[in-house]
């Protein structure tokens, strides 16, 4: 039922599905490219949770920052070796291209690790619960609340305080304008990936934490998530990328507490039937934003 | 200081430019007038790079800068107005022109260039922290030109900057080329407004689909092209459109 438990876990898995979005929107704000290969950030991530946690005696806190730092280095290759040389042809190159290096990633840890899926590492303190005022709550949730507001607030500033912020804004909403004020195409979009995948590097090891295992299709439900996420709240802004992620957090814990019994296993149907209600009634999102649909050429 | 030579774009299969050859020396201020869809927009986005030409040259202060990417022409000294004054709406006034002075910004100078925008367009001082597409038409116009001034460019680039502005909106943008040019700014103008235009420039071409039909003064120019017919692309010269 709706108590501080059921607030403080949504509010948590809202966190998680806004930090996932708002990295889809990173660069989609700019490209216009819809990136199917952003799961695999993720799945890279916890795969170097894995990695580094199983072959190495790193201490768990370098463990995770060095996962971010792989899923944000994977996202700055794939740009450079991937999207880049495809930027300016059509849409549908780009599109076809982001499938294509999902696979690629994919197979990469299909033939280096495994197929099955691996047990990751994690310290005790991330499984344990707290309790107050009544509540129940593992304290990875209230965890990844808090460092989702330290990482909006970084976020803000940098995109509100900062020249390269300001230029990635103005790239969203008028690419070739920027270009022409001296900003280097390559910069924004440079730095649009890798927020994308220091996002998903966070998510990864939240996202992986939940089971403890990772296996080469995980990067597949965060992708849905975020393209839903995104949907709902609207694919043009940054602030509509965070309230999809809330908002669909928020549906999906309340379909969890409402449907009977019988029906909780058709909870993901019930979820895009919503999907599919935005996309008729406001497919603009909740959030409509200010960004044009000018592709990048 | 700008050359170009025999340059050739397309837009797919239309051709656009056939051919022009046009130069701009240090210090003028130079027209580019034609009727709609004769290549003036075109002739300066090969310039600025945002469009790579089939064929032909530009150079730039003895550099060759035909097939660089926009960024790297505004570097070599190169800032345009682009058509339709292309603010970014969700940015505030403050921002767009610290964006406009992305590559040569230095806070002192940076702060000084502000005060002289300031002084040349006093509403953009008043609308300092508000987003750039609450401005209106005229103010946005100003802010385009301000910001492209931010990188204090060796050529200023105008595309159609009276366009859609009331007529006293365009008195003060016309007064205010000729005071960029009197501050010894070179300046190549686009204008559908011919006579306004020859009114202030040094020098006009008059590009007919996609050729530079004629060039010279603006005294030369009435007096040997019909420029009403140059604009329709008719005989009869008997429209009041423009003139």
């Amino acid at each position: 039922m709706i108590d501080l438990e059921f607030i403080i876990n949504t509010i948590s898995l809202g966190s998680l599905y806004a930090l996932l979005s708002l990295g889809l929107v990173f660069v989609y704000g700019i490209l216009k490219l819809v990136n199917f290969a952003y799961g695999e950030y993720v799945m890279v991530g916890g795969y170097a949770l894995y990695v580094i946690g199983t072959f190495t005696g790193m201490p768990w806190y370098m463990t995770m920052v060095f996962a971010v730092l792989a899923a944000a280095f994977v996202s700055y290759m794939t740009e450079l070796v991937a999207f880049r040389p495809v930027r300016t042809k059509s849409l549908t190159a780009m599109l076809v291209t982001s499938f294509a290096v999902s696979v690629f990633l994919q197979n990469v840890v299909l033939i280096t690790i495994s197929s099955r899926s691996r047990a990751v590492r994690f310290p005790a303190f991330f499984s344990r619960t707290l309790e107050f005022a009544g509540a129940t709550v593992p304290l990875r949730n209230i965890l990844i609340i808090g460092i989702t507001i330290v990482l909006l607030t970084v976020l803000t500033i940098v995109m509100k305080r900062t020249v390269l912020g300001m230029a990635m804004r103005a790239a969203a909403d008028r690419f070739t304008t920027t270009r022409l004020m001296g900003v280097p195409a390559n910069l924004v979009i440079s730095a649009a990936f890798i927020i994308s995948g220091t996002l998903a590097g966070v998510v990864s090891i939240f996202w992986v934490g939940r089971s403890a295992s990772v296996d080469p299709l995980i990067g597949m439900a965060p992708l849905l998530i975020a393209f839903i996420a995104t949907v709902i709240g609207g694919m043009h802004s940054l602030v509509g990328a965070v309230i999809g992620g809330f908002v669909y957090g928020l549906l999906f814990n309340l379909l969890s507490i409402m449907l009977p019994a019988s029906l909780i296993s058709y909870r993901d149907a019930f979820m895009f039937v919503i999907v599919i209600l935005f996309l008729l009634f406001r497919p603009e999102g909740i959030w409509r934003g200010g960004y044009t649909e000018e592709r990048v050429g | 200081m700008l050359t170009i030579k025999d340059l050739t774009a397309s837009y797919g299969a239309i051709t656009a430019l056939n051919g022009v050859c046009l130069e701009v020396a240090e210090g003028e201020l130079v027209a580019l007038l034609g009727s709609n869809g004769a290549g003036k927009s075109t002739t300066l986005k090969s310039i600025c790079g945002v469009l790579r030409p089939v064929q032909g040259s530009v150079t730039f202060l003895g550099e060759e800068i035909a097939n660089k990417a926009p960024e790297a022409v505004l570097k070599k000294g190169i800032s345009m107005v682009p058509e339709g004054r292309e603010i970014f709406g969700s940015l505030t006034v403050e921002e767009n022109l610290r964006l406009g002075a992305f590559t040569s910004y230095q806070r002192d100078r940076y702060k000084a260039d502000l005060e002289e925008m300031f002084s040349l367009f006093p509403i953009l001082g008043e609308r300092f922290t508000q987003p750039g597409g609450l401005l209106s038409g005229g103010e946005q116009q100003m802010l385009a030109i301000a910001r492209a001034l931010m990188s204090h460019p060796k050529l200023l680039m105008l595309d159609e900057p009276s366009l859609g502005l009331s007529p006293t909106m365009t008195d003060s943008i016309f007064e205010l080329i000729t005071t960029l040019r009197e501050r010894g700014t070179t300046i190549l103008l686009v204008e559908q407004n011919a006579e306004r235009a020859l009114e202030i420039v040094d020098r006009a071409y008059l590009l007919t689909t996609g050729s530079i039909e004629f060039s010279g003064t603006p005294e030369e120019l009435r007096q040997r092209v019909d420029i009403a017919s140059a604009y329709l692309g008719g005989g009869n010269g008997t429209c009041e459109v423009r003139l």
